[in-house]
């Protein structure tokens, strides 16, 4: 029975880390279903081009060189190296060591790549850091980016740090268990990098090699349990969600925005002079609460949008292409990202603590996170969504609200007001007369 | 003081029992505005010029709803809409041409979801279109050694993808065409988009059009060309902002290719 005590230990620490997992994946499904449905059943080919593009082929990342350079090295190292986590996760369950060894060259040359993937991980990590902390890049230092996202920022380039460490680690006293002939540590695997390391390891018992080993296998593994638990709190849940939402994402020319529709039948309704206005609403009142125009929280927007906000990388590259922001106005769509996904929480918070009921609180999205101010500030000139690595649209958040603000609360600017019944009385944005609209031909 | 344009409204084409080759957009800008009115006017001179047979809606045309639209107010943008549409299919319209961005991208992409479907261009596609034809040609010594920089309207730009008729315009003038560091997906906006140019803007440390005109500066140009007239408003202010309205000056594509051709 105690032989097999690690095994069970492992498979224990297995259900609990994915267990755990799977909860919090379901959480976020129910939470980004509050959601209103959406239409994105059409453009199928175009839309798998785009995730195949810009979540696997990272496209957009190589705009900005150095920092796409690395993040595709940190990409690729999180890719590859999860074969390696497959056979640690095999060994850990059946007891073995190095399972796929007999693969012969093919397993040397795959550990050789791990652990120069691994090293060139470890540079980019750093570098990463350096651009954060010293560097002190402006779109990471932005006023929302203050507490839990900096933290956030940094601590997953912490754990990216450490287990790479101790997979070199655990590599380097493998190798030199190996060559000491010890028991179960069969010659196998090309040791590049922690060939460098086993030095330091020199004149170590084979018992305290073991330990050494051992601790880092199991380190590595139980961070990596722990960092997938990890993901769901932070920015980093867009290694996962990068896929649906560059699928889900934009496939129509970015001026396109949507007509709404509850509009249309209201319009259609007011220009019928046929149409009986006493007869339509019985029509569709199954509901009995007329239909809101436009978003002041979470659940007015659409599911696409939610899952936006969960994709955010913060990366920030929205906020530093944003005219408004870099003017010095308080807009900063990557806020208006990071907003949506914390309200969301906040409701998601507020339904676990009532039995998945949502229970007002008396806060919203609009004003009690984002505000009127920023929301004016926009020009609509799509740099935002232009600039974003994973098919995000702030500005389709920022149009819904501003027709929460006008539609329902008429609390546009008031300059905006006359122009709009300008538009209403003379068809013009201007106090003009309309039967002056051709007097430029004898000008 | 100015010669006569040759334009004639749908009505007097339905009168004549006749179609036009294409519509006219004026839209408000240009039939109000001052500055943008000499941008029609230009347009429509190269219109004569290549014997096109356009017409336009003169009074019985009205706001796409394109600012309202932006602004939020999506009740007052389907009213204008579907009023224009209705007009619009009335006299059975297939293509339509405009020399405001906002306008082409609202009747493009966002009037068929109401029913009104056209080919919609913008005056710069049009334009490039004429010459490939051989309807119009440009000569433009007039031109030889001005340097001009074309600023990208984001509603014909990032919105649209349209970067290219443009530039081939201004590249047949002999001019120099220079490209600013930011420009076509990258270009800054000029700050009257969402309809800011009809409101104060929020507190900030600076307009955005002062921001976006240093940009056109940097490449020393003799022009600021640029393809939408809510676009010259804010460079022409820019230019003033930076003091050179002297030495630079903001035109339309329209009115350097008129221009070219001593029209
Ligand atoms: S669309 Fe609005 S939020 Fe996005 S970059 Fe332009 S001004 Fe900023
Ligand atoms: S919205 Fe896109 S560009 Fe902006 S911070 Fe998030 S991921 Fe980056």
């Amino acid at each position: 029975m105690m032989e097999y005590l690690p095994n069970i230990l492992f498979v224990i620490a297995l259900i609990v880390g994915i267990g755990f997992f799977t909860r919090n994946v379901k959480k976020l499904t129910r939470n980004i279903k509050l959601g209103k449905d959406v239409d994105v059943s059409d453009n199928k080919p175009q839309r798998w081009r785009n995730m195949v593009r810009i979540a696997l082929g990272q496209t957009k990342m190589v705009v900005r060189p150095v920092a796409g350079l690395m993040h595709i090295i940190v990409y690729l190292g999180f890719i590859i190296i999860n074969i390696e986590v497959l056979e640690i996760i095999l060994d850990g369950i059946l007891g073995t060591h190095r399972l796929f060894a007999p693969l012969g060259t093919v397993y040397d040359v795959l550990i050789a790549s791990f652990e120069i993937l691994a090293l060139l991980v470890i540079v980019a990590v750093v570098v990463f850091w350096i651009r954060r902390n010293v560097i002190k890049l402006k779109r990471f230092i932005k006023p929302e980016m203050k507490g839990w996202p900096k933290t956030d920022g940094n601590m997953i380039l912490y754990i990216e740090f450490v287990l790479m460490i101790l997979f070199l680690t655990m590599n380097a006293a493998d190798f030199q268990l190996q060559q000491m002939g010890a028991a179960h540590y069969t010659k196998a695997g090309m040791f590049p990098i922690s060939q460098f390391i086993t030095p330091l390891l020199d004149g170590l018992s084979m018992s305290s090699l073991i330990l050494i080993e051992r601790t880092a296998w199991w380190l590595h593994i139980l961070g990596i349990l722990a960092f997938l638990n990890y993901l769901y709190y932070s920015k980093h849940l867009h290694i996962l969600l990068a896929f649906p939402n560059t699928y889900y994402g934009r496939v129509k020319p970015q001026g396109q925005f949507n007509n709404l529709e509850s509009v249309t039948n209201e319009v259609k309704l007011m220009m019928d002079p046929n149409a009986d206005p006493f007869e339509a609403p019985t029509e569709d009142d199954d509901a009995g609460e007329p239909e809101k125009f436009g978003a002041s929280d979470v659940m007015d927007l659409n599911w696409v949008q939610l899952l936006s906000a969960y994709t955010c990388t913060e990366c920030g590259r929205c906020t530093s292409e944003c005219p408004a922001n870099q003017t010095g106005k308080k807009l900063s769509p990557r806020k208006i990202m990071m907003d949506t996904r914390d309200r969301l929480e906040e409701v998601g918070k507020i339904m676990d603590a009532n039995k998945g009921e949502f229970v007002s609180d008396g806060k919203q999205l609009l004003n009690d996170y984002i505000t009127p101010e920023e929301l004016w500030a926009c020009t609509t000139c799509n740099a935002c969504v232009e600039a974003c690595p994973v098919s995000i649209d702030p500005l389709s958040i920022i149009v819904e609200m501003r027709r929460y603000l006008v539609m329902e609360q008429s609390a546009a600017p008031m300059e905006l007001n006359n122009m709009m019944s300008n538009i209403e009385n003379n068809g013009a944005p201007w106090p003009y007369n309309q039967m002056d609209r051709l007097n430029w031909v004898n000008e | 003081m100015s010669e006569q344009l040759k334009v004639k409204t749908m009505q007097e084409f339905m009168a004549e029992g006749k179609q036009p080759e294409i519509l006219f957009w004026v839209g408000s800008a240009g039939s109000y505005d001052d500055r943008a009115k000499k941008i029609t006017r230009a347009f429509v001179k190269l219109l004569n010029k290549a014997e096109v047979d356009f017409a336009v809606l003169g009074t019985e045309e009205s706001s796409t709803g394109d600012l309202a639209k932006r602004a939020g107010n999506e009740f007052l943008f389907q009213m204008q809409a579907m009023m224009n549409i209705e007009l619009l299919n009335g006299y059975e319209i297939k293509r339509i041409v405009t020399c405001d961005p906002h306008s082409f991208n609202t009747l493009k992409n966002e009037y068929p979801g109401l029913g009104g479907n056209y080919d919609v261009v913008h005056h710069t596609q049009y334009l490039k279109e004429l010459i490939d034809q051989g309807r119009l040609t440009v000569k433009g010594e007039g031109y030889k050694g001005k340097r001009i920089t074309f600023h990208d309207p984001c509603y014909l730009g990032r919105a649209n993808s349209v970067y290219e008729a443009p530039r081939e315009l201004l590249s047949k003038t002999n001019a120099e065409l220079v490209e600013m560091k930011r420009h076509k997906k990258t270009a800054l906006c000029c700050g009257a988009g969402g309809a800011q140019m009809f409101k104060e803007p929020e507190k900030g440390d600076m307009d955005i059009n002062v921001m976006r005109t240093k940009d056109a500066l940097e490449t020393q140009p003799n022009i600021i060309a640029t393809g939408c007239p809510y676009c010259n408003t804010m460079m022409t202010d820019g230019i003033k902002a930076h003091e050179k309205e002297d030495s630079v000056t903001v035109l339309d594509v329209a009115e350097v290719l008129a221009n070219s051709l001593n029209l």
